[in-house]
C-alpha cells in the first residue's frame, strides 16, 4: 500500500501533473519525465491527496476516502486498496512520485562560450507585418543593410569565441533576410572556409517571409544545405490581415506557392530540426483564436512542418490576447491534437513543432533549466556590429552586450552575461513551484521582460499557453505509444 | 500486470542532472519558434 506518510514533505502539485485529455486520464511525473496512463479511480485517489495536501490536512486512507464521497464518488474498498498498491510499486521505481531533482545549478566558464549567432543582415523588409517584433525591420532604428565587412567580423566572433564547441550556428535574420541575399552568399563561403580553418562546422539557418523566394534562391539553399523558417499564418484571410506589404495588399498569393515549391524539396525534414530542415512558421493572435484552423489549411498544402505560434503583444494592441481568449486557445489546441492523431491514422501526417516531446530522447536537466542560452551562449549581431542577447532584444540599450567593432569586442558585457546567466527554473519564483518547469526552462526571456520587465519574472499567459501545449503533446505521445502495442 | 495504471514511458530526467550539459545540442531558438523558449521538445544529440 502506498506510503501515505510520504506525503508529509512531498508535494504532488508540483511534482505530478495528472489531468484529464480526450478519453485518457494521465499523470506526468516531473522529476523522472515518466508518463502514465490511469483508469478514473487512481486519478480520483491521486487527486484526492492533492485535495488533501490543500487543505493542509493529513493524507491518510480515511481522508482519500472522506475527499472521495465529497466528490460524489462510490468508495469500493478492495478497488481503492489495489490502487494504493500500484501506486506504491511506481513510487517504490522512482517514476511516480519520485524525488525532487536535486538542484544543481549550470556551471559556465567566466568566458561565455558563444555557439550561436543570429545575423541581421538586413534591417529592412518587404512586408509591414502588423505584429513585427522588430518595427517592420528597422528595431527602432534606421533601415540598413549589413556589410560583407561586419558579417566576416560576426563570423569570426562566433568561430573565435565557441571554444572547444565544434559545431556552430549562424541564422541569417531581418527584418528580410534575403533582401541582402548578396553578403548571404558571400558569407556562406566565407563561414565555410574560415570554419574548416578552425576545425569547426558552421550550420546556418536562414528566416524569411518567403517573398523573395525565387528558383535561383531556392537552388542556393538546397546547394549549401541551409535550413530554412518560412513565414505564413495560414488562411489567406488570417495571413492578409498582419502580413501586407507596404502598400496594404496582402503577401500570401506570393509567398504560398513560393513556401509550397521549396517545402516540397526537403520531404525528409526532421521535425526535431536536426540536419537540414525547413519549418513553415506563423504566429495566431486574437483575431484567430480558431488557430487550429490556419494549422490545418497549412497542412492541407502539403506542408509537413509547421510552427504556429501565439504572438507576443502589448495590451493596447488590437490583435493582443484579450480576457477570455484562454478559453478558446485551449479549445483550439485540443481540436488540434485530435485533428494531428486522426491525419496520422489516415497516413496523412504533418507534425506540429509544439506538439513534439522526446521524453526520454529529450535534453538533459542542464539544459532544461538553462534555456535557450540568450546573453551568453547565443547572440544576435545588429547590421552595426552592435550584439545583444538575442534577436528580441536587437535595439534595447539596456541590454547591448558590446560591438564587434569595440577594441574588446569578444569581451562581452559581465553584467549583461551574469544577468542572462542567473536567469534559470530556480531563480524564478513561479517556476520553482510549476509541474511544466523542466520543460518551458523558464519561458522566453525576451517575452518576460516585455511583460514584468524582469528576466526573473515570467509572462504567464505565456505559461497557460505553454502548459496547454504540453498536455496535449503528452496525450498524442501516448495515443501513438498506445497505437503501437495494438 | 497493472490493473489501474498503465506506465507508457519510464525516464529518469533528473539524473542527468549530473551526467547532462555538454552543449552540443542545438541553441532552443534557432530551430522553428524565434519567439518562444521550446526546450522540452528538442532532443539530446549527444
Amino acid at each position: 500500500m502506498l506510503n501515505l506518510v510520504y506525503f508529509k514533505e512531498y508535494s504532488i502539485k508540483k511534482n505530478v501533473h495528472s489531468y484529464r485529455q480526450g478519453d485518457l486520464f494521465i499523470a506526468h511525473d516531473v522529476n523522472s519525465g515518466s508518463l502514465h496512463v490511469l483508469d478514473e479511480g487512481a486519478y480520483d485517489v491521486i487527486k484526492a491527496i492533492e485535495k488533501l495536501q490543500e487543505m493542509l490536512e493529513t493524507v491518510n486512507t480515511e481522508g482519500i476516502c472522506q475527499v472521495l464521497r465529497q466528490a460524489g464518488k462510490t468508495v469500493i474498498v478492495k478497488e481503492l486498496s489495489e490502487i494504493l498498491d500500484e501506486l506504491e510499486e511506481l513510487r517504490k521505481e522512482s517514476t511516480l512520485f519520485s524525488a525532487e531533482a536535486e538542484i544543481v545549478l549550470p556551471m559556465y566558464p567566466e568566458k561565455p562560450i558563444v555557439k550561436a549567432i543570429c545575423l541581421h543582415v538586413a534591417h529592412d523588409c518587404n512586408l509591414r507585418c502588423e505584429y513585427c517584433f522588430a518595427g517592420t525591420g528597422a528595431f527602432g532604428g534606421s533601415r540598413r543593410m549589413m556589410d560583407v565587412e561586419t558579417g566576416k567580423k560576426g563570423i569570426d566572433f562566433v568561430l573565435e569565441s565557441s571554444g572547444h564547441r565544434d559545431h556552430c550556428e549562424v541564422d541569417f535574420f531581418g527584418g528580410e533576410p534575403l533582401l541582402n541575399f548578396g553578403l548571404i552568399k558571400s558569407l556562406v563561403e566565407y563561414g565555410r572556409k574560415a570554419g574548416k580553418a578552425h576545425g569547426k562546422t558552421i550550420k546556418f539557418t536562414l528566416t524569411t517571409n518567403g517573398v523573395l523566394l525565387n528558383d535561383r534562391i531556392q537552388e542556393f539553399l538546397e546547394q549549401e544545405e541551409i535550413s530554412v523558417v518560412l513565414s505564413l499564418d495560414g488562411r489567406p484571410e488570417v495571413h492578409d490581415r498582419m502580413r501586407p506589404y507596404a502598400d496594404g495588399r496582402g503577401s500570401y498569393a506570393k509567398v504560398t506557392p513560393l513556401i509550397k515549391q521549396f517545402a516540397a524539396k526537403r520531404p525528409e525534414s526532421s521535425p526535431y530540426a536536426l540536419g537540414t530542415y525547413y519549418y513553415v512558421r506563423g504566429t495566431y493572435t486574437h483575431f484567430n483564436l480558431d488557430f487550429d484552423r490556419d494549422v490545418l489549411h497549412m497542412a492541407d498544402l502539403g506542408i509537413k512542418q509547421i510552427s504556429v505560434e501565439p504572438v507576443v503583444a502589448s495590451p493596447k494592441d488590437a490583435y493582443a490576447f484579450q480576457e477570455g481568449d484562454l478559453q478558446k486557445i485551449h479549445e483550439a489546441y485540443d481540436r488540434l491534437g485530435e485533428e494531428l492523431l486522426l491525419r496520422r491514422a489516415q497516413d496523412r501526417d504533418f507534425n506540429f513543432f509544439h506538439f513534439n516531446i522526446a521524453l526520454d530522447q529529450g535534453p538533459c536537466m542542464i539544459k532544461r533549466l538553462s534555456g535557450c542560452g540568450a546573453g551568453h551562449e547565443y547572440v544576435a549581431i545588429s547590421p552595426e556590429g552592435d550584439l545583444y542577447p538575442c534577436h528580441q532584444f536587437v535595439g534595447q540599450e539596456a541590454y547591448k552586450l558590446g560591438s564587434l567593432y569595440d577594441e574588446t569586442s569578444y569581451q562581452l558585457k559581465d553584467t549583461v552575461v551574469k544577468s542572462f546567466r542567473s536567469a534559470h527554473v530556480y531563480s524564478k519564483p513561479l517556476c520553482r513551484e510549476c509541474w511544466a518547469r523542466f520543460a518551458c526552462s523558464g519561458g522566453c526571456h525576451a517575452a518576460n521582460v516585455a511583460f514584468t520587465q524582469s528576466l526573473t519574472d515570467v509572462y504567464t499567459l505565456g505559461c497557460e499557453l505553454q502548459k496547454k501545449r504540453l498536455e496535449v503533446a503528452f496525450y498524442i505521445k501516448i495515443k501513438e505509444i498506445q497505437q503501437d502495442l495494438i | 500486470m497493472a490493473k489501474h495504471i498503465q506506465t507508457i514511458v519510464k525516464a529518469n530526467l533528473s539524473s542527468t542532472a549530473k551526467t547532462g550539459g555538454c552543449g552540443k545540442c542545438q541553441t532552443s531558438c534557432q530551430s522553428a519558434c524565434k519567439t518562444s523558449c521550446t526546450v522540452g521538445n528538442q532532443v539530446c544529440v549527444k
